[in-house]
């Protein structure tokens, strides 16, 4: 059995996850907190992958990525990264398809906590960054984990975007979730079961830690 | 000496509301803000500390500017020093008592403060808990003790009290005395507990839709002349009933409950719930040793 699809997959979810806690601290902040007019267009727009077709996001990536294009081109000569049919291009494409998954928990939890926190440490000199830091985040670890989970397992979930963006090219592009669609394709029944039943039981685990967390159960377990 | 003065559009329940104050108050004095609640007085106390900002306004502690919205100075509240307690208490949850008091230290400030609060506020067994194990009145002297680990010559208290039941209260009051003449602070209250302030403050400002209304000291401003009693308790009603012509009106002072026996029309202008002074013109009152 080839094992490259699942290996793929886990590391195109891995590499996401990591980039969009990087992203989705500072913006979930920015939106929890700002006041500025523009916020709503933001956040309409952080939320947009939950509801639109993937095949949308994943056609208007392809266009942008695309060297005949603006954006693509500009890459392609300055940067030299080829986004299309790429791995990189499936991390890019994966982090704006994620990117509500991670972003509604970590701004959610920011403003459960009460202002007086934040306040009261600002009374106390610290600063904005140590603030968030040393106060914030470790008060919401919960919803940062829920955040991290989520958006890991919606990783492993994607199909139409990665298709779009990345075709099927073994060992680079070709995720589980292509995989099967391959294998089912080709009448190939048990490949695809396994590679199925592979994913069920990772997606069920990740989803099961996730209701512990919301029930409170890790949480006891962190105090 | 501390100079305010702040205007600011405020929106209340109760609709748009003009906040325009004038205080002084010198050092080591201890002061209350005392008015209904929606009056301002919280935002005053956000104000001085720069949580909030005013349309024009002036704070001047001890000589330095803190705000002057006329020539644009307005210190981040990092840069104010002061203590503030939150009437949450606002203590950081993932920390535990000691770690609270420790992340209030300055850089470089020596670690001896944070042992010196504990010792004075006495919350040496309770160090290594956390908030969320301990009762109203330990949390309000851990959120006092962290506000004074700074040292600051400014203590702003935010209604401390509310929360907590009557025999805590004046606990606290003590603790809170005690740290006001320890550190020779200079202490706004706010608070609309009549008893709290009739105790603690030398000094009340009484702020009555955005504006100060009366200003001096409680006793002053509590005992109206009209009166000439000689026994004088505040407290609140808990019932109003009607008794034949007359109404009964039980008032809960402290951990006494006291009927009263009203008239309609008087009894008509108080609901349950309304603070109140019973007064009575005792001729010959007894006196026993306890």
């Amino acid at each position: 059995m080839n094992w490259a699809p699942l290996i793929l997959t886990f590391e195109l979810a891995l590499v996401t996850t990591i980039i969009l806690l990087l992203i989705s601290v500072p913006l979930a902040y920015w939106l929890a907190y700002s006041k500025l007019k523009i916020k709503p267009f933001i956040e309409a727009i952080v939320s947009m992958p939950l509801v639109l077709p993937p095949t949308v996001l994943g056609f208007y990536l392809l266009l942008a990525f695309s060297p005949s294009y603006f954006l693509g081109a500009f890459l392609q000569k300055w940067l030299h990264v080829k986004l299309v049919f790429s791995f990189a291009g499936l991390v890019v494409a994966s982090v704006i398809y994620s990117l509500p998954f991670m972003v509604q928990p970590v701004q959610a939890g920011l403003r459960a906590l009460p202002d007086s926190l934040r306040e009261a440490s600002y009374i106390l000199g610290k600063s904005k960054v140590e603030t968030l830091f040393r106060v914030l985040l470790p008060n919401i670890k919960g919803s940062v984990l829920t955040g991290v989970v989520l958006a890991f397992a919606h990783t492993i979930g994607e199909f139409g975007v990665v298709l779009m963006i990345g075709g099927s090219i073994p060992g680079r592009t070709r995720v589980a979730s292509i995989a099967i669609y391959d294998e089912v394709e080709s009448m190939n029944y048990s490949l695809a079961n396994t590679y199925s039943l592979i994913l069920f039981a990772v997606t069920f685990c990740i989803l099961l830690s996730v209701y512990l967390i919301n029930g409170g159960y890790v949480n006891r377990f962190w105090k | 000496m501390i100079r305010i003065n702040l205007e600011k559009q405020l929106h209340s329940s109760g609709g748009e509301m003009q906040l325009q104050v004038a205080l002084q108050i010198k050092q080591g004095e201890f002061v209350t803000i005392y008015g209904e609640s929606g009056a301002g007085k919280t935002s005053i106390l956000r104000m001085l500390a720069g949580l909030l900002q005013p349309e024009r306004g002036l704070v001047e502690v001890n000589g330095k500017k803190w705000l002057d919205t006329a020539n644009g100075t307005n210190l981040k509240p990092q840069q104010r020093k002061l203590g503030y307690v939150f009437q949450d208490y606002a203590l950081f949850p993932n920390m535990t008592v000691r770690e609270n008091l420790l992340f209030a230290l300055e850089k470089h400030q020596p670690k001896d403060s944070v042992n010196e609060v504990v010792e004075l506020m006495e919350l040496n067994d309770m160090q290594h808990r956390y908030p969320a194990t301990l009762s109203g009145g330990q949390r309000q002297r851990v959120a006092l003790g962290r506000a004074l680990v700074q040292k600051p010559e400014f203590l702003l208290l935010d209604e401390p009290l509310s929360a907590l039941d009557e025999s805590m209260r004046a606990r606290l009051q003590d603790y809170i005395l005690k740290v006001h003449q320890t550190f020779n602070l200079t202490t706004i209250l706010v608070s609309h507990d009549v008893s709290e302030i009739l105790r603690m403050s030398e000094r009340m400002f009484v702020l009555k839709e955005g504006k100060i209304v009366q200003v001096g000291a409680p006793d002053a401003i509590f005992s109206d002349d009209s009166i000439s009693g000689k026994f004088r308790l505040v407290g609140t009603i808990t019932k109003i009933q009607q008794n034949g012509v007359v109404y009964i009106i039980s008032v809960l002072a402290g951990v006494n409950l006291i009927k009263v026996v009203a008239t309609a029309e008087e009894a008509a202008t108080m609901a349950t719930g309304d603070k109140v002074m019973v007064v009575s013109k005792a001729f010959n009152p007894l006196i026993k040793k306890l």
